[in-house]
């Protein structure tokens, strides 16, 4: 990994990475949310000064590695277990920061059960879930959230509700949970969104300061490698395709349901990619 | 100061681990252990220990990991099922170097098997369990004294080596009801600086990362190479065994922990019969005391294995004999104790087989 390095040619200088953000280069494909969520945390740990007392847990998949972008202290954590390694650390350092960075099979597939417990005994750490319906780093297989009729390498005739169930809602599910405090969805598409998203980055933060319990964004992002597009292509399929299964907006807010109309499933479709 | 009290082994472990400064405490009960995390909840929280309940052994092991590399005395407690459970969270432990103690309280298996005590862990616990090239410091206690002591014992050699530390025991033994004394133990004195520890970046130094992955190869193989030297300091440095009436015997039993104490009457019935037989009880089951063993086996006629398991240790006292005098074995599985007796019975057919061959 080669350092980055900008000669500024004697100009003034009127922006930067944020200093929580190290030189290191990303390893991420060309035009993966992955990188912009990085920044958004990233800069927001700048803004807040929280630097010297946050702790991030990354378990597998394509953001294993993410300890080599974010200058904080992080541990790695096997497949789905990122909430019990938070849990044992927050409890052992109260007052620290704690968030978890993890991806759709991550969470909601083999950790679906320390996701659900973490929230449910309303664990005060920050769980940042990466949404991108597909397993990125294993090849493009299919995903939990994986929509119905979406082509992946596990599921070449398109994702079946009779083979492979349902995509999996677990934001809405744990937001169900009297633990969790601030639940919302978010994604990094557009330069709205990822300003949305640095506002809600803000806020679970501030909730985790002021102890108020579990807060998880989900970031409904692409995977043009997996999804096998361009990156132009991957987001406007993640805005037609993604979003009538996992909306964007806020779910829970200080620790009470958004009452939002009836999310129906979708029926059976083409959504190959 | 020292204290005298009357506890079960279960319970004595827990006490040892309040005096023992454990900050943190994550667990699932399962029979025959669960006096284990309900002493705790009581006691270790009033005297300010984090003691938790969790969702499962998956989730407790990998709290276990996140306490531990924030620099917590962190320990966990299982019996059989239960810690198959976790040897996922403990390879993890294990290659990130992580301090912390592990206690098995071994019940009959496979599978989900029986309550009552077994020792047929002994290879998950000494040889693996988990994937990959790691060994954890096992400790196997024969008394609810020794169950006390070895948590005190483990977690400074989990602090000295950066390697969790693993109390095989047994159902009985946890059971069990004795004399414990409670020996000063000053927490302080005892807890390692741990510069290492994920506890929030200074702006002096670049940040902590815990973490097994190495995804070069030759990156990976070197932390291999650490590991396994490390391995060898702690084979050269924390061999423990007793020896009981190995000076002039003909034979000497091998067993630890609970079927020990069984062969220490062993030795008194077959004093009786006029037999001389010894006893050697490894308290280190990894590094195991193969020296000793090559060394007994220039002057005994044989080694006689008991456990309460089909013959897991045997081999272990096979390598150390390295075939120069025969090896015996007596073992009950699936929860069954065995008796004085029998032992003492299968032994002395042990012997007269080694009379038959050296008349041949």
């Amino acid at each position: 990994m080669s350092d980055i390095q900008v000669p500024t040619n004697g100009m003034e200088v009127v922006w930067e990475k944020p200093k929580s953000l190290s030189e290191t280069r990303m390893h991420y494909c060309p035009g993966c949310g992955h990188g912009v969520v990085h920044k958004v945390l990233m800069e927001t740990i700048d803004d807040l000064g929280i630097q010297d007392k946050t702790i991030g847990v990354a378990p597998v998949g394509c953001s294993v590695i993410s300890y080599n972008y974010m200058n904080i202290d992080m541990q790695e954590a096997a497949h789905g277990r990122a909430t019990a390694v938070a849990t044992g650390i927050k409890r052992v350092l109260p007052d620290r920061l704690v968030f978890t960075y993890q991806g759709d099979g991550d969470l909601a597939a083999i950790g679906t059960a320390e996701t659900i417990h973490a929230c449910n005994r309303g664990e005060n750490f920050l769980i940042i879930f990466i949404n991108n319906a597909i397993y990125g780093m294993t090849g493009g297989q299919m995903a939990p959230t994986s929509l119905l009729g979406m082509v992946t390498s596990t599921t070449p005739e398109g994702r079946q509700v009779e083979t492979q169930g349902f995509p999996i809602k677990i934001t809405e599910m744990v937001a169900t949970l009297p633990g969790t405090y601030y639940i919302t969805r978010q994604s990094v598409h557009n330069p709205t969104a990822v300003r949305h998203l640095k506002k809600a980055v803000e806020k679970a933060f501030k909730y985790q300061q002021d102890k108020k319990g579990t807060c998880l964004i989900e970031v409904v992002s692409n995977c043009p490698s997996g999804w096998k597009m361009n990156p132009l292509e991957a987001n406007q399929w993640l805005e037609k395709n993604m979003f009538p299964m996992f909306p964007p907006g806020d779910i829970k807010v200080e620790g009470k349901l958004i009452e939002k109309k009836q999310i129906t499933m979708p029926e059976q479709k083409e959504t190959k990619i | 100061m020292s204290e005298i009290r009357l506890m079960k082994g279960n319970e004595a472990v827990a006490e040892a681990a309040i005096r023992a400064g454990c900050d943190a405490y994550f667990g699932y009960p399962i029979t025959p252990q669960s006096e284990i995390i309900e002493y705790l909840s009581d006691q270790g929280r009033k005297r300010g220990m984090i003691v938790m309940q969790v969702e499962s052994e998956v989730a407790a092991i990998n709290m276990i990991y996140g306490a531990a590399g924030a620099g917590a005395r962190a320990m966990t407690t299982s019996s059989s099922p239960g810690m198959s459970l976790m040897q996922e969270g403990i390879s993890y432990i294990a290659c990130a170097e992580l301090p912390c103690l592990l206690m098995n309280v071994n019940r009959g298996g496979p599978g989900l098997g029986t309550i009552q005590p077994s020792q047929g862990d002994y290879f998950q616990s000494v040889k693996g369990g988990g994937h990959g090239d790691y060994h954890l410091i096992v400790l196997a206690p024969a008394s609810v004294q020794e169950m006390a002591d070895f948590v005190y014992l483990g977690f400074d050699l989990a602090d000295k080596y950066r390697n969790p530390v693993l109390i095989l025991t047994d159902g009985a033994l946890g059971q069990m009801m004795e004399k414990v004394i409670f020996p000063e133990y000053d927490p302080k004195a005892h807890k390692p600086p741990k510069p290492w520890a994920t506890v929030g970046k200074s702006s002096n130094r670049s940040p902590n990362v815990i973490t097994s992955l190495h995804l070069h190869s030759d990156e990976m193989e070197n932390i291999n190479i650490r590991l396994q030297e490390k391995y060898r300091k702690i084979e050269a440095n924390e061999v423990r065994y007793e020896l009981m009436n190995t000076e002039d015997a003909d034979v000497i039993m091998v067993a630890y922990g609970l079927t020990a104490r069984i062969c220490q009457r062993v030795i008194e019935l077959a004093k009786q019969t006029g037999i001389k037989i010894g006893l050697m009880r490894p308290i280190s089951l990894y590094p195991y005391p193969f020296d000793i063993i090559a060394k007994l086996s220039e002057q005994v006629g044989g080694f006689f294995v008991v456990e309460m398991n089909a013959g897991q240790m045997i081999e272990d006292v096979r390598l150390g004999v390295n075939g120069k005098v025969p090896v015996g074995f007596y073992g009950r599985m699936g929860g069954v104790i065995p008796t004085a007796e029998e032992i003492l019975h299968s032994l002395q057919l042990f012997m007269k087989s080694i009379a038959m061959k050296e008349k041949v």
